[in-house]
């Protein structure tokens, strides 16, 4: 075969490998049958309907919510001054601390949903909900940094001391004239953020526990017990809304300049 | 320090961390004067700008301005403007909020600040620009706002770093002209720095040259092309030919020359321009060994006892050929004595 054609063919083959379990999943959750299949038999609304009656689904997107939105802010709140920090001044060990900061992208989130368990969780005797949050800020911690970083070095410094020379304090110079101009680069970064902390499951599934688990979690041992097309429904949702966002998200803040 | 001292700096001593930029600096500025701070890079003329706007504080000395010490008082409460070389607009403000900026932060009625900037805006001639963002404005224009921005704070003293270095030749001269006007309908006090000599004799009252982190010579444009003097100063502002001298004589590569005057005992060398070298007559001797014509002189390079000197004639003369031996005086009269050689 000539590359000509060759390679639109590979093209062709990873975007249905990427793309095409996607496209099942939305056409499961349209099956007018009991159980999760594919191809679908006949077409119904009703698994998409269930998946709003189902109360662990309503409890854990609730709680799924609450780690993203919560622990991506916490990250944020944390690692914006620690990105201005290590942009703005030479730091002793300014480098090491940028390379832990990145650590739970590098460490698989088995590994670091079993050590934070086992080491934190369990011997602290933390309670649960706690225990998400702070894992979730921790995972998500490394995008903030990264992202907002990246905004913060295409920002000149020398605006800071043209606002202090018109009289504005130091911190005022900070919220008057650098939070302005990295707005999209926090925007973006919370947007990933959210999407990462939502769809984390490694890390939940070892701190999940009694009554409290993310909806990913959920959905799997839903799954275990009741093999229905809501899952599907469900999934099909999410993927929605995760595209959503992101479309939003490249539209109004060109995301993909971020990431 | 005289009594007309409006700012005056004394013993200033700047440091970053454990590096010295300028040592123990004196200097006192009139009010309503145009300075320059002259030199090369490295020479401490931003640091000294810096510390004068509070952006860095003095390892010790004393900075008054106005007749109050401001040594100790933060950048945001000094009445000094600096117009940074990158302009350092607020991207995320149009034109009319970025000369706002200061005149908000001073909670000033809403008409007032509208009246200021308007006015500040059209005193730079950029009315038209008001709701552009800077990102849409040449390098030029942005400049001009940056000089409104901090004129609309009516500062005592106005600091600008390299104003004229990042705009072409045309835009320089209307920015040259641009601030001379201002400072005259203003009266501010101006100083501005710049490596460049020709900007700082074309618009400064009066130059101060520095060199690694000391003051070489203050004087008015006019002291500071004629009559440098140290040796820095003589080759900073185009004397080529530059001698040392020691008892009345010039040291040259070979010996001790006499001169056909006498000098003063405490002259430390003698420095001349490339045209103030006498060709065709006088005591020494040299041959030419290069030649080049640049319009309206032809420049020689000579080989002489002395060591290599350059000689500048009018291109009407007739032109010295390559090896051609001829006669040249270094005339005492015409030459900048030096009072330093080191």
């Amino acid at each position: 075969m000539t590359p000509r054609v060759f390679s639109p063919l590979v093209l062709l083959l990873v975007i249905a490998f990427l793309i095409g379990p996607f496209f099942i999943i939305v056409a499961a959750s349209l099956s007018g049958g009991e159980t999760l299949a594919f191809p679908p038999q006949g077409f119904s609304l009703k698994w998409v309907a269930k998946v709003f009656t189902v109360e662990s689904f309503r409890e854990s997107f609730a709680v799924s919510m609450f780690l993203a939105i919560g622990g991506t802010a916490m990250a944020l709140v944390l690692g914006i001054p620690a990105s201005y920090a290590l942009s703005r001044y030479k730091l002793p060990f300014g480098e090491t601390v940028r390379t832990i900061v990145s650590l739970p992208i590098i460490v698989p989130g088995i590994i670091v949903g079993l050590a934070l368990l086992r080491y934190i969780v369990v011997p602290f005797g933390f309670n649960i909900t706690l225990a998400l949050f702070l894992a979730h800020t921790a995972l998500v911690l490394p995008y903030a940094v990264r992202v907002v970083s990246a905004s913060l070095n295409n920002l000149r410094s020398d605006i800071e001391e043209a606002a202090v020379l018109l009289g504005s304090s130091r911190a005022g110079a900070f919220f008057r004239v650098v939070m302005p101009n990295i707005r999209s680069g926090i925007l973006a970064a919370f947007i990933l953020g959210f999407v990462t902390s939502f769809n984390q499951v490694p890390v939940s599934l070892f701190l999940s526990g009694p009554g409290v688990r993310t909806l990913p979690i959920d959905m799997l041992s839903y799954m275990e017990i009741t093999y229905d097309p809501s899952v599907a429904a469900l999934s099909a949702l999410l993927a929605f809304m995760s595209i959503g966002i992101v479309f939003l998200a490249e539209r109004f803040l060109g995301f993909s300049r971020y990431v | 320090m005289s009594d007309a001292a409006f700012l005056s700096l004394e013993k200033l001593t700047l440091a970053y961390g454990d590096t010295i930029a300028v040592k123990d600096l004196d200097l006192s500025i009139r009010k309503g004067e145009l300075v320059a701070f002259l030199g090369p890079s490295g020479c401490g003329k931003t640091t000294t700008m810096r510390s004068i706007a509070g952006l860095l504080t003095p390892a010790s000395g004393r900075i008054s301005l106005d007749g109050t010490d401001i040594t100790r008082v933060s950048a945001n409460r000094r009445s000094v403007g600096l117009v940074f070389q990158s302009y350092a607009l607020f991207p995320h403000l149009s034109v009319f909020e970025n000369v706002a900026f200061g005149l908000r932060l001073k909670k000033l009625p809403a008409s007032e600040i509208e009246t200021r900037v308007t006015a500040g805006l059209k005193s730079v001639g950029l009315s038209k620009f008001a709701t552009r963002k800077p990102a849409e404005l040449s390098g030029g224009q942005q400049q001009r706002v940056a000089l409104a921005r901090s004129m609309v704070m009516e500062p005592k003293v106005l600091l600008l770093d390299e104003p004229l270095s990042n705009l072409d030749a045309r835009l320089r001269l209307e920015m040259r002209t641009e601030l001379q006007r201002v400072q005259k309908e203003t009266g501010v006090t101006m100083i501005f720095v710049t490596h460049d000599q020709g900007e700082a004799l074309s618009l400064a009252d009066r130059i101060v040259v520095m060199l690694n982190g000391a003051i070489e010579q203050i004087g008015t444009p006019e002291d500071i092309y004629n009559r440098p003097v140290s040796r820095f100063v003589a080759d900073f502002v185009g004397f080529e030919n530059i001698f040392a001298a020691e008892g009345g004589k010039l040291k040259a590569a070979n010996g001790p020359i006499a001169l056909s005057e006498s000098l003063p005992p405490d002259t430390a060398g003698l420095a001349w321009r490339p045209r103030m070298v006498t060709l065709g007559s006088g005591p020494f001797q040299g041959t030419v060994r290069g030649a080049s014509f640049s319009g309206s002189t032809r420049e020689y390079l000579l080989d002489t006892p002395l060591g290599a000197i350059k000689a500048e004639e009018d291109a009407g003369l007739a032109a010295h050929q390559p090896g051609t031996e001829l006669t040249f005086d270094l005339p005492v009269a015409k030459a900048a004595r030096l009072e330093r050689f080191g």
